[in-house]
């Protein structure tokens, strides 16, 4: 029945604006508009219609979730525009298709003019060639211009296994270098934070961590000093690069640059097996990708995943890996009880063994008979919200009863979080019901 | 020249050859001297070479285009004609120089400039003028190579138009338009230096050689 198939259907989505042009030759059709580093709908990039295409340009600074910025240069590509008359119509070769001009550069005609993918939205008719020679001698002109001042220390560099460097390198590297000048030698091992080390010999002054730590942190700790082949990526003097997500620029550092003090000579990457997990520190909950080796966990990575973590993860989150194969991690449910000689002081806690039945009837026996006001429950914020939520609803003590520390699920809290976790804070309570191996976390 | 200074003229209205030789002007070379090169806007401008002859485009009364060629000097100082001519006016600023230039020497001064100024946001200038810069260095300085003039003419080739901003154009254009127009001086002084060091670096004699190889033994 015709009228009830149009009640049941849902209105479509507005149709998505579509361009028709070349890439490689090939001819696709890309919406006019995709999301930009923040989501926004902006018009689609050259970089973005290739990867439709399937093909990968090679890039350096660009990254998906960060700001453009157009500086490195690798992804220079030759591109063509529909030709345009006098009358600003089309010119259109013999057999009718469109007449393509090759960009070149205005004062040199016999030179092509290429326009970084990254940057540059595309319109309609126009050709990409991600694979003719002129863009293949761009890159490589690129790619040896930021090797000319690179230390070349693979066999002792970090990267190494995941370096842009290295596999634009393989793609488009020449086999001996032609640069028989002195190299400029910049800062080495530079303490940048707790927990990060920078090289600026191997820096390729992309500027992702500056971008990453003044637009998605909101601290503008890094930038760079000195000018031309000088210029050397530092922090402020004085204000070590210290926020919680320091970690996520060893990640989006395309080079060695900037190494983990955690991970930085622990493991080659290529032993590392990679597992798909979440990260349990927080009810955040990051996609993380445990890299391992012979039942030893090295390091947590984010995964991406746009409705959680996009690409990042905090710091405390990530060095939380330490915890799980710790000899003493709790892996039964333990009681605490203070053993006092003297009656009013404080003693040392004793741990006895128990079972979640037995300690639970403890817990319900002891709130039920607690005068009203007396008790607290200190619940972790790095637990999931949810389980502790129904507890509190189906525990029939008023909700003045009891003093709900809550903070934001994310690492920044932590400690703060820690702090309520104390022994020391809790010394008038009788008695103590805690993981063991979180209340320890921090100290 | 003798009366460097700055001046005041109408577009189109002087040639380049009255800039250098009028009274009004420059006043004309120092005497004995002649003339080698000119840059004529700025040192990012592309030099000309003294004697260069150049073909330009010339709206006729009847509104044809016709073809002219106009000696160096006879080059009217106006946008068109030096965009035509292959350079720029730039700046206006009118480097002259006489047959006691060394043009390496210029122009390693005028590389070394440009890496100086070059901000290192983008990598073809950032990189790329400093080694330029190095390679005119050691050109200059007596480590020479009879490939450097190829060296310098890819290196440039590779920075302009790659660029974030005109410097890249900026930097590239000087060592383009010298190397081309200058080639055989760059590879006679790469290929003098590449001669000298080669007696230089070659040791003892062949006559000494076993002495000292079986001291070195004992």
């Amino acid at each position: 029945m015709p009228a009830a198939t149009t009640t049941e259907t849902k209105p479509s989505p507005p149709p998505v604006e579509k361009i028709r042009i070349r890439v490689g030759g090939r001819e696709i059709k890309v919406p006019k508009l995709m999301p930009d580093w923040q989501g926004k709908p902006q018009p689609t990039t050259m970089l973005q219609a290739c990867a439709l295409a399937g093909i990968e340009v090679p890039h350096y600074c660009y990254h998906p979730k960060l700001p453009v910025a157009g500086n490195c240069r690798m992804c220079l590509v030759e591109f063509g525009l529909p030709m345009m008359g006098p009358d600003r119509k089309p010119v259109l070769n013999e057999d009718g298709t469109t007449k393509i001009a090759k960009q070149v550069l205005p004062y040199e005609p016999t030179t092509v003019r290429g326009a970084i993918a990254c940057a540059t939205p595309i319109s309609p008719g126009m050709e990409i060639y991600p694979g003719s020679p002129a863009t293949k001698q761009m890159r490589e002109s690129v790619l040896e211009f930021l090797l000319i001042n690179h230390p070349l220390d693979c066999p002792i560099c970090d990267q190494a296994g995941e370096c842009k460097l290295q596999e634009y390198s393989v793609d488009y590297g020449l086999s001996a270098s032609r640069f028989v000048e002195a190299k400029v030698h910049k800062p080495k091992a530079v303490d940048l934070g707790p927990r990060i080390v920078l090289d600026d010999e191997r820096c390729i002054l992309c500027s992702r961590c500056v971008r990453f730590t003044k637009d998605i942190v909101g601290d503008d700790a890094l930038g760079f000093v000195n000018r031309g082949s000088y210029s050397t990526l530092t922090h402020f003097p004085g204000k070590p690069f210290n926020n919680n997500y320091t970690l996520n620029t060893v990640d989006i550092c395309p080079v060695g640059a900037l190494t983990s003090k955690d991970f930085r000579f622990q493991m080659r990457v290529w032993f590392l097996k990679g597992t798909k997990s979440l990260c349990t520190s927080c009810g955040t909950g990051c996609n993380i990708v445990i890299g391992s080796r012979e039942e030893k966990i090295y390091r947590y990575e984010p995964r991406q995943n746009d409705a959680v973590n996009s690409c990042w993860m905090c710091d405390a989150g990530r060095l939380n890996y330490k915890w799980v194969n710790r000899g003493d991690r709790l892996t039964e449910v333990l009681k605490a009880e203070q053993k006092s000689c003297l009656p009013g002081q404080a003693g040392r806690l004793s741990y006895s063994k128990t079972t979640w039945t037995a300690a639970l009837n403890e817990i319900s026996d002891k709130l039920s008979k607690a005068p009203a006001g007396s008790a607290a429950i200190v619940a972790s914020a790095r637990r999931r919200r949810q389980p502790f939520g129904e507890r509190r609803q189906k525990s029939e003590l008023g909700r003045g009863a009891f003093d709900w520390h809550r903070s934001e699920s994310d690492g920044l809290e932590f400690v703060e979080d820690h702090r309520r976790h104390s022994p020391r804070q809790h010394q008038d309570v009788d008695c103590l019901w805690r993981r063991r191996d979180e209340a320890r976390h921090r100290r | 020249m003798k009366k460097p200074g700055y001046y005041e003229v109408e577009v189109g209205k002087v040639t380049l050859g009255e800039l250098i030789n009028d009274p009004a002007f420059g006043g004309g070379l120092r005497d004995g001297r002649k003339l080698k090169a000119v840059i004529p806007g700025g040192s990012s401008a592309k030099v000309f070479k003294a004697g260069e002859k150049f073909k330009l485009k010339r709206k006729g009364a009847d509104g044809q285009m016709t073809a002219i060629e106009v000696d160096l000097l006879d080059l009217p100082y106006d946008f068109d004609s030096l965009a035509q001519a292959g350079s720029m006016s730039g700046s206006g600023a009118i480097i002259v120089m006489d047959d006691s230039t060394d043009i390496i020497e210029a122009l390693s001064n005028i590389a070394e400039f440009y890496a100086h100024e070059s901000c290192g946001q983008c990598t073809p200038c950032r990189e790329g003028s400093l080694w330029m810069a190095k390679a005119l260095h050691r050109l200059t300085h007596g480590h020479g190579r009879k490939q450097d003039a190829d060296y310098l003419l890819n290196i440039a080739q590779n920075i302009q138009g790659r660029t974030i901003c005109a410097f890249g154009e900026a930097c590239a254009w000087p060592v383009l338009s010298f190397v081309k127009k200058f080639k055989d001086e760059f590879e006679a002084r790469g290929a003098a230096d590449e001669a000298h060091n080669a007696v230089r670096s070659a040791g003892p004699t062949q006559e000494m050689r076993p002495i000292a190889k079986s001291a070195a033994l004992t």
